[in-house]
């Protein structure tokens, strides 16, 4: 098949990220890439790991968490990805209007999660005055989440291109790919996220 | 089997009369004069005896093959030999043998000479914490170091002073960057590090020590700044009794009274008005912390080895190094700390430096 | 050359080169940067050992020698070797696959100029107050406290080109994945494209540590983190184990494709196939996977403990086991065989020796307690450059002999290039042999100078000697290259009449498609068996069509230039209030070109069907 095609619902391949051969290196190689982005979290996971208590006489993992926060937190990211595979889900279908919808909830609820984050970390500085300075632990856990942070601004500023970009043209087998990696990446943000919630929170809680 | 034996013990006496023929008995490894160097070296030996076999026999098939299947201007095409399951599982099977060989010394050897448990309990047991066995913490700084005697409430630097015959326990840091502690003939190194202390022990032989006119060279093996290079301590190997009387003078050493000429009276002076005594102890017992012994103990200074760690040790050199200490050792924290001295002043400091001796 | 209509001249060519994201072309580009840069290494490595000739020598200060030495090992493992081995694997690999281009073209340009500017940053810290001196590793403490900007180069740059070569990797892993020719299966595929593959693996999952590694060491020195500051809770043995995380991994990465070099080379002019493919393919694989596992044999003083020592070294053992399978197999390739000494095959056969000599030493140092002997000694600087120089080095070189009738159409001149290998050959040898013995006798590593009367004297002589015939040697290489590209005679499809892989099946240099109908692939070594029956091209999988190019593009380079600028800006932040600015201009242009490369479709273009019966000089003839 051919990028330029024009396609119908009926011509609209069942797997339109890998009809073509651009779209099938796009989907290998974004899949590779997340295999590097796993090593690189798992850096950033083992240094925090051995620093979680270096905390240099400052603020504590336990004097800092508050679990009402991380989960709702947790809980707008979780529902993100689900919307984001809701979008797929109408991508395969040649859904274009229901795509863009879904993926339009899926960068709100980012966003809401992105403002939560820089609220906590806001927070963090002022009442603790506990920063990226003051201790190893603070370096760690601002770089470690810090990390995921960015990742998770640059995915929306990602989707959001990708929805603008494409929003009078609708679907073709050149964006579905792009559409497609897009959601592998929040996914995988979203996967980082259930670990850094377990393993810098909750155990981070507990002690 | 019997036969292979005696072939390798043959190439391992061999390369042993051929290897300790290099360097110098007082830094080269392939001279040991210690149990822990002599364990190393024994293990350096197999594993070299075990590679020479490799490369024997990579060069002779090797050498075979390039006599023997050049081409010679004929256009003849060459079997297409897939591969022989037979040779590929020979040198398979075999190097993994070899390796075994290697292997069990090696896993024993590393336990062997990470055992520290005797310094252990003898440092949980306060009376003779330090004493027997002689536990020395050793810290290293940019370009110099320091050994603390604890049993024995002694400080000194540069110059290490060890009993032969006997186990000798470390414990070793650093207290800026990473510095690594070696003395090649005695044992090989352990860094020490900024973060946390490493333990190990070593012993001299005292006939070998003899060799080596009793003293070792001990050296910085981690790059850790600009003088890395010249970060050079040296090792006494006195007997036992030799090292109580040393320990003894130390410990009764009074700094006050060394200065006996009017020179030397007049270097004490220099010493304090220019602040080195902020930094340079002279006194073996030295109770301030050790953040603030920021630079060499010099209580048995005359006694040195050498100056700095690297000049031969008279009183030229001595004047030299403290005119321009950053001629001799670049990067050092000493530097541009006191000013200038006038010919005066140099000549009674180092007269001051030569008095402090436990030995006269 | 018939099918586009290109202008002549310096600022076409030039911006041409910048632009283009043909994998020949970027070949060309890593060449030359990787062959700049490894001069530079060179010219460090000879003003080190002048220094180090006599003792006591005040040649250069303690300050430079550092600033040389890290430069020397920086430069040569991420911005010569990597790179000249990129430039092999993007002139042949594509077409050892039967392949028309890389999966991402684009990328493959962005990681280049990213390689390149991230380079550039690195040296440009000689002009700009000072080169980083704390060693190629910068461990942290000594990073830490090391004055100036020194340091911050080393990071920020290798942050750069780190992005660079993670690129590349991902792209060439795409590439053999996805491209392949219909009947190249995987256990088809010649054994560079195996190594290329293995390594950009490697790469994959060795460079996101280092990335890191010196994020880490970047936030401490310019941000005020505090992970390796002890009085903080910090630990500088963590940037130890990441360090070398990485660093293990990456000695695979270059010497894998050095493996599959030679595997190349030895086979053609012993015109016999690769004696025991199989467990090749095998050894590669498991050799890359056992990379992962031996990180802390860097680490046996560190003081970790007899448990971790004593695993480290068994495991670091084992891979003597697949290296050893490999050379066998070569030595087993030439048995039997008919062997011509071309100037490619006589590095190969230096190779056996001389990476056999770093392998045994390789072993030895996996024994523990002897290690605490041998680490950062002269030994160990032995060792890894009968490994690198051996190995690495030797491979780079033969291999710029065997492909240079490929890559520019022309061959490189074989007395100058047998010249070059004997003078390098005993250079090699005199310069590293001695050192072994230099570090037993109790010689550290990293040292700007020793004192007399320590037995040190003659061995450093020989060793600088012999740095100077290696000189010499890339110098007549050097102007064999110019000789060449001035008089060098063009050469057909396969020059050296034995090839056996399909780069040798098409015109030297390539059209741009490289095959005008893809090839069918009936086997290994697929240009052979259609030697072997008589035919005079390749099987075609095709019918000759219209053929899809990707369009050339200066964004790459602009994406490059923003980092570039970016690194400027980040660095002096702290010094001048135009740094914050700078830096934020910096990744405007990156991430702003990076969103127009985004919105901008860019679709391509077709070579067609008419244009490429006209030319007639390239492509499967069928």
């Amino acid at each position: 098949m051919h990028v330029e095609e024009k396609l119908t619902a009926e011509t609209f391949p069942e797997q339109p990220e890998k009809a073509t051969l651009e779209g099938k290196n796009k989907f290998i190689g974004f899949w590779v890439f997340l295999g590097g982005e796993t090593v690189l979290f798992a850096t950033l996971f083992a240094t925090f790991l051995a620093l979680r208590d270096s905390t240099a006489g400052g603020a504590s993992t336990q004097e800092l968490f508050d679990i009402k926060l991380v989960f709702v937190a947790t809980m707008l990211l979780l529902t993100s990805s689900l919307t984001s595979v809701y979008a797929i889900y109408h991508m395969k279908n040649f859904q274009f209007g229901k795509m863009q919808f879904w993926f339009g909830v899926t960068v709100l609820l980012g966003l809401a999660f992105l403002i939560l984050e820089i609220y906590e970390f806001n927070h963090y500085m002022h009442e603790f005055e506990f920063k990226l300075t003051s201790s190893a632990l603070g370096s760690a856990f601002y770089t470690l989440v810090g990390t995921h942070g960015a990742h998770v601004a640059f995915g929306l500023l990602w989707i959001t291109t990708l929805m603008i970009r494409n929003a009078k043209r609708g679907l073709n087998l050149y964006n579905a790919p792009k559409y497609y990696v897009a959601s592998l990446y929040w996914h995988f943000i979203d996967v980082v996220w259930v670990f850094i919630f377990t393993v810098v929170y909750l155990m981070g809680m507990v002690g | 089997m019997k036969k292979l034996k005696w072939r390798l013990l043959l190439l391992l006496s061999v390369m042993t009369l051929v290897l300790s023929g290099c360097g110098e008995p007082f830094i080269s490894t392939l001279i040991p004069a210690g149990e822990v160097a002599d364990e190393q070296f024994s293990l350096m030996m197999l594993s070299t005896a075990i590679m020479v076999i490799v490369v024997a026999v990579v060069t002779i098939i090797f050498i075979y093959v390039l006599m023997k299947f050049r081409r010679k201007g004929s256009d003849k095409i060459p079997v297409q030999v897939e591969g022989s399951h037979k040779l590929e599982i020979i040198w398979t099977v075999i190097p993994i043998l070899l390796l075994i060989v290697l292997a069990v010394p090696v896993v024993a050897s590393t336990f062997n000479l990470a055992d520290t448990d005797p310094m252990k309990k003898a440092l949980a047991d306060d009376k003779n914490g330090g004493k027997d066995p002689l536990v020395v913490n050793v810290r290293a700084s940019l370009y110099w170091w320091e050994f603390e005697y604890p049993g024995y409430g002694v400080i000194t630097s540069q110059d290490l002073v060890l009993p032969t015959d006997e186990k000798v326990y470390f414990n070793l840091k650093a207290s800026d960057v990473k510095h690594s502690f070696w003395i090649p003939p005695v044992g090989g190194k352990i860094d020490t590090n900024t973060d946390n202390e490493n333990q190990f022990w070593l012993k001299i032989d005292s006939k070998r020590a003899k060799e080596a006119e009793n003293i070792f060279y001990g050296k910085c093996a981690e790059l850790c700044g600009p003088s890395h290079a010249l970060m050079d301590f040296k090792v006494k190997a006195v007997s036992r009794d030799e090292f109580n009387s040393w320990i003894n003078k130390m410990k009764n050493f009074k700094a006050e009274t060394v200065a006996q000429t009017a020179s030397a009276k007049q270097g004490e002076q220099v010493f304090k008005d220019k602040g080195c005594i902020g930094c340079h102890a002279v006194s073996p017992a030295d109770n301030r912390p050790e953040q603030a012994r920021t630079a060499p103990n010099l209580a048995n200074f005359a006694d040195r080895e050498r100056v700095a760690g690297i000049l031969e040790h008279n009183e030229e050199n001595i004047k030299n190094w403290l005119k321009d200490p950053e001629k001799y050792k670049p990067g050092n924290t000493m530097t541009g700390t006191y000013g200038k001295l006038t010919e005066e002043e140099l000549q009674a400091l180092t007269d001051y430096l030569q008095s402090l001796s436990v030995e006269k | 050359m018939s099918t586009l209509a290109r202008k002549k001249g310096f600022w076409p060519t030039v911006w041409d080169y910048l632009t283009t994201v043909d994998h020949k072309k970027i070949a060309i580009l890593y060449l030359i940067a990787g062959g700049l840069f490894f001069v530079i290494g060179g010219i460090e490595a000879l003003l080190m050992r002048i220094q180090l000739a006599i003792p006591e020598n005040d040649f250069v200060s303690a300050g430079t020698f550092n600033e040389l030495m890290t430069m020397h090992g920086t430069t040569m493992i991420f911005l010569a070797a990597t790179p000249l081995l990129f430039a092999y694997m993007n002139a042949v690999v594509p077409l050892q696959i039967g392949a028309r281009d890389v999966a991402f073209p684009f990328l493959n340009s962005l990681g280049f100029w990213l390689f390149f500017f991230g380079g550039v940053f690195l040296n440009l810290s000689w002009f700009l107050g000072g080169a980083p001196d704390a060693g190629w590793t910068a461990y942290a403490s000594v990073a830490l406290n090391s004055p100036g900007h020194g340091v911050d180069f080393y990071i920020l740059g290798l942050q750069i080109s780190g992005l660079g070569t993670l690129i590349s990797g991902i792209n060439f892993l795409v590439t053999i994945i996805n491209m392949r020719a219909p009947g190249m299966t995987y256990m088809r595929m010649p054994l560079f494209t195996w190594t290329t593959f293995v390594a950009s693996g490697l790469i994959l999952f060795a460079f996101p540590p280092l990335t890191v590694g010196i994020a880490l060491l970047m936030f401490d020195r310019l941000f005020g983190g505090n992970f390796f500051n002890p009085a903080l809770g910090g630990n500088t043995i963590i940037y130890e184990h990441i360090f070398w995380i990485f660093g293990h991994p990456e000695v695979y990465i270059l010497v894998l494709p050095a493996f599959g070099i030679f595997s190349e080379i030895i086979p053609t002019f012993a015109r016999k196939r690769l004696f025991g493919y199989t467990s090749m393919v095998f050894a590669t694989v498991l050799i890359g996977f056992l990379g992962f596992m031996v990180w802390a044999h860097h680490m046996f003083t560190t003081g970790l403990g007899p448990i971790a020592n004593a695993i480290f070294a068994v495991a670091t053992m084992t891979i003597g086991v697949p290296t050893g399978i490999k050379v066998f197999n070569w030595l087993f390739t030439m048995w039997g065989g008919s062997i011509r000494f071309t100037t490619p095959m006589l590095y190969a056969v230096g190779f056996i020796p001389s990476f056999v000599m770093g392998g045994v030493t390789g072993v030895m140092l996996a024994a523990a307690p002897a290690d605490y002997q041998y680490h950062d000694t002269y030994f160990v600087v032995a060792h890894f450059h009968y490994v690198i120089v051996g190995g690495v080095v030797f491979a780079i070189l033969a291999a710029a002999h065997y492909w240079w009738p490929k890559m520019f159409g022309k061959m490189l001149n074989e007395t100058l290039g047998k010249i070059t290998f004997v003078l390098f050959f005993i250079g090699f040898h005199l310069t590293f042999f001695i050192q072994h013995f230099l570090g037993l006798m109790g010689m550290p590593r990293r040292v700007f100078t020793f004192l007399s009367g320590q037995g040190f004297d003659t061995g450093n002589l020989i060793s600088t000697i012999g740095a100077v015939l290696m000189g010499i040697a890339v110098v007549v290489l050097l102007i064999n290259v110019v000789v060449t590209s001035v008089k060098g005679e063009k050469v057909g499809a396969d020059p050296w009449e034995d090839g056996r892989s399909l780069e040798w099946a098409v015109a030297s240099p390539p059209p741009e498609y490289n095959f005008k109908q893809t090839p069918l692939v009936r086997g290994l070594d697929p240009l052979w068996i259609e030697k072997m029956e008589g035919k005079k091209g390749l099987t075609p999988a095709e019918p000759l069509s219209d053929i899809h190019m990707p369009n050339s593009s200066i964004l790459p380079f602009i994406i490059s230039i923003g980092l570039f600028i970016a690194a400027f800006g980040l660095m002096y932040h702290n010094d001048y209030s135009w740094g914050v600015p700078v830096a934020i201009i910096g990744f405007i242009i990156t991430f702003g070109t990076m969103f127009l490369r985004s919105i901008i479709d860019d679709h391509g273009y077709h070579i067609h069907k008419e244009d490429l019966l006209k030319d007639d000089n390239g492509g499967v003839q069928a």
